[in-house]
């Protein structure tokens, strides 16, 4: 009987490549947008953690107070202690002291006068150490458009487009003013070892990346730092672990009345990101929902079209002595067996597109510019383990249901009518 | 002659307006096994609607229908379907055959409700096919077939699993003259050998002039009873 089913299904195109194409398109857009939906928020929330917020991060409670103007006079102090201990603690994180700094670059032209100066916003991270992975995490590597990584004392790296906006070449030298941790005057000189595009405005615009050491000299911040960031080691963000290391080191200080006692952020808890990740859990669910909605509309008027063309062949089965129940059962099995076809074309031609998203994106520019988060300028997909099997939720649920839909019509037959219907 | 249908002051009303349309009224018939039998009368006679009684595609309102032992009105939908499956063929006006199987496809379909073996089957619709004369068109479409052609599938079909008892609702209305008889000598040929009951419900001279017994119905009322030693052709 399956076997006659299936012939059935296969000759009568629209019962089987109408229905097919539909879910199709549905289980492409399903799993595209669901891949690209994640390897959006799934970007944006690795942009933040790895430039700005870490996993967690400590600051003291004055600095978190004022983050936004990074007030390293009110840093961590001991920073080398701090880090061990929370290494030592929470092993599971890996733990790196970070500095941000403003400050102003000014460029000398060959006699020593100042050619060009500019507002600079400053990050030093640990380019140095052996085996830092610092220049990874904030993805530099990739992002060199001159040069190269900064590869002793002294040099750093500038914005490529603050580069050429003031003509700085690979191997000049800069000199960078600001305030000490003290409240004096920073001065210092950096060799330009490379420039970088990161293609987020945040970062690009006079962005200048120097390494911790040097950073700490100049602003008179020996052994401190204005945060230490943790980053799970596993490298995805779990959120509910970071609550509970944030709570347990928070707990420590709970007494301490000090305005410079640490205090444990999670990202949760900075840059609106809480609101931004509880939209991208929902979103996917949301997704589901909304195309099993529409497809089991259009699915159910496919299913009541295709039940008013079959109307003589369910009347001359259930003549012919097959039960209603049977004939319903049936059309619940091609339901499922066009649902699965669908959903495997779709699936394949979903992952194909997500495929190309995860390695090319789409780039939106300025558009996405602005607001304390930061978002990167290209938005590329992620292909995660439920992006092969999420289509298959609505492709076989519509389908399904669109038919149980259109085949309740099989009940209410009258078989008292068979005779006149198959007449006409 | 073992009686395989009997009717015992059958009557059937339908809902019309306020009141009740009498479709069939105190009806008494009784139908032998091997019969060639018409229910003949103008529209609106009631012939169709004891088709389907018999049938056990509807329901007394009062009396009794009893077909191959089984009361209608104490079956149940599934009970109905099985004596349908088991011992009940129909053959329409319209052929209805299904359009995306073959020829064979199509006849095979009411051994596969029966759950047969492959082998059985396809020695059965062989058998019918050639019964009706269509064994070279067996791989053929439907719509690759004429009038009578289709029509002698759809008898094939009613006749694949040997049932005691056909229902054939004017089988002739859509053919020519020469398909008609054709039809109906098939027929009558498949009641002689298989000793298979058919109970035609029609108003064409031709199927009249084939019958054994002709049962006359008016508003609802049995109103002639005639049985032939010999057909008139």
């Amino acid at each position: 009987m399956i076997q006659f089913l299936l012939k059935g299904v296969l000759r009568d195109k629209n019962r089987s490549l109408l229905p097919v194409i539909v879910i199709s398109i549905g289980v492409f857009l399903t799993v595209l947008f669901s891949a690209w939906f994640r390897g959006i928020f799934g970007d944006m929330i690795d942009v933040n953690a790895h430039f700005s917020t870490g996993h967690l991060k400590v600051m003291t409670r004055a600095y978190a107070e004022n983050a936004e103007q990074m007030p390293n006079d009110l840093a961590l102090l001991d920073a080398e202690e701090l880090v061990a201990d929370l290494s030592a603690d929470y092993p599971e994180l890996e733990w790196v002291q970070r500095i941000q700094f403003g400050g102003l670059l000014d460029v000398a032209d060959e006699q020593g006068e100042t050619r060009a100066q500019g507002m600079a916003s400053g990050r030093a991270i640990d380019f140095l150490s052996p085996g830092s992975r610092e220049a990874e995490r904030m993805n530099i590597p990739q992002s060199i458009v001159l040069g190269a990584l900064p590869s002793r004392q002294g040099e750093a790296l500038i914005s490529h487009e603050f580069a050429e906006r003031f003509g700085v070449k690979v191997g000049d030298e800069i000199s960078m003013f600001g305030s000490t941790m003290n409240g004096g005057m920073a001065l210092a000189n950096f060799t330009v070892s490379g420039t970088v595009r990161f293609g987020m405005r945040a970062l690009d615009r006079g962005a200048i990346i120097v390494d911790i050491a040097d950073a700490q000299a100049a602003l008179d911040m020996a052994d401190a730092a204005g945060e230490v960031l943790g980053f799970f080691k596993e490298s995805r963000y779990d959120e509910e672990k970071a609550l509970q290391v944030k709570t347990a080191f928070n707990a420590q200080y709970a007494d301490n009345p000090d305005e410079f006692a640490p205090e444990m952020l999670r990202l949760n808890d900075q840059n609106g990101l809480d609101e931004y990740i509880a939209l991208s859990k929902s979103m996917s669910g949301l997704m589901i929902f909304i195309f099993v909605f529409a497809m089991s509309i259009v699915l159910w008027n496919t299913g009541l079209l295709g039940g008013l063309r079959r109307y003589n062949e369910f009347g001359i089965r259930l003549a012919m002595g097959e039960e209603k129940k049977q004939i319903f059962k049936t059309l619940l099995y091609e339901a499922v067996l066009i649902g699965a076809g669908g959903s495997v074309i779709g699936t394949v031609l979903g992952l194909s597109a997500a495929y190309y998203l995860q390695e090319y994106g789409i780039s939106f520019g300025a558009a996405v510019q602005g607001g304390g988060m930061m978002m990167p300028e290209v938005f590329r997909a992620s292909i995660g383990p439920e992006a092969f099997f999420i289509g298959f939720i609505p492709g076989l649920f519509s389908m399904t249901l669109g038919n149980a839909l259109s085949g309740i019509g099989i009940y209410r037959r009258k078989t008292a009518e068979l005779f006149k219907e198959l007449s006409v | 002659m073992e009686t395989i249908i009997h009717i015992d002051k059958l009557i059937k009303r339908f809902p019309a307006g306020n009141g009740f349309f009498t479709a069939l009224n105190n009806v008494s018939l009784q139908f032998g096994k091997g019969e060639f039998t018409g229910l003949v009368g103008p529209s609106g006679s009631g012939k169709t609607t004891l088709l389907n009684i018999i049938g056990s595609l509807d329901a007394p309102t009062e009396g009794e229908v009893t077909v191959l032992g089984q009361s209608i009105a104490h079956l149940t939908h599934k009970e109905s379907a099985q004596l349908r499956n088991q011992s009940l063929g129909f053959i329409f006006q319209t052929y209805n055959l299904f359009p995306v199987y073959t020829v064979f496809e199509n006849v095979e379909f009411a051994l596969l409700l029966r759950r047969m073996p492959a082998v059985e089957r396809r020695k059965a619709v062989l058998e019918a096919l050639e019964w009706v004369g269509l064994s070279d068109k067996a791989h053929s479409k439907p719509a690759q077939l004429s009038g009578g052609e289709s029509q002698r599938v759809a008898i094939a079909r009613a006749m694949v699993k040997k049932p005691a008892l056909v229902l054939a609702d004017e089988p002739t209305a859509n053919l020519d003259s020469k398909n008609s008889h054709n039809i109906l000598q098939t027929m009558q040929r498949l009641n002689e050998e298989l000793q298979t009951t058919f109970l035609f419900a029609t108003h064409d001279e031709k199927v009249m002039n084939y019958l054994r017994r002709i049962i006359s119905l008016e508003d609802g009322r049995v109103v002639k009873d005639e049985r032939f030693v010999h057909t008139k052709i």
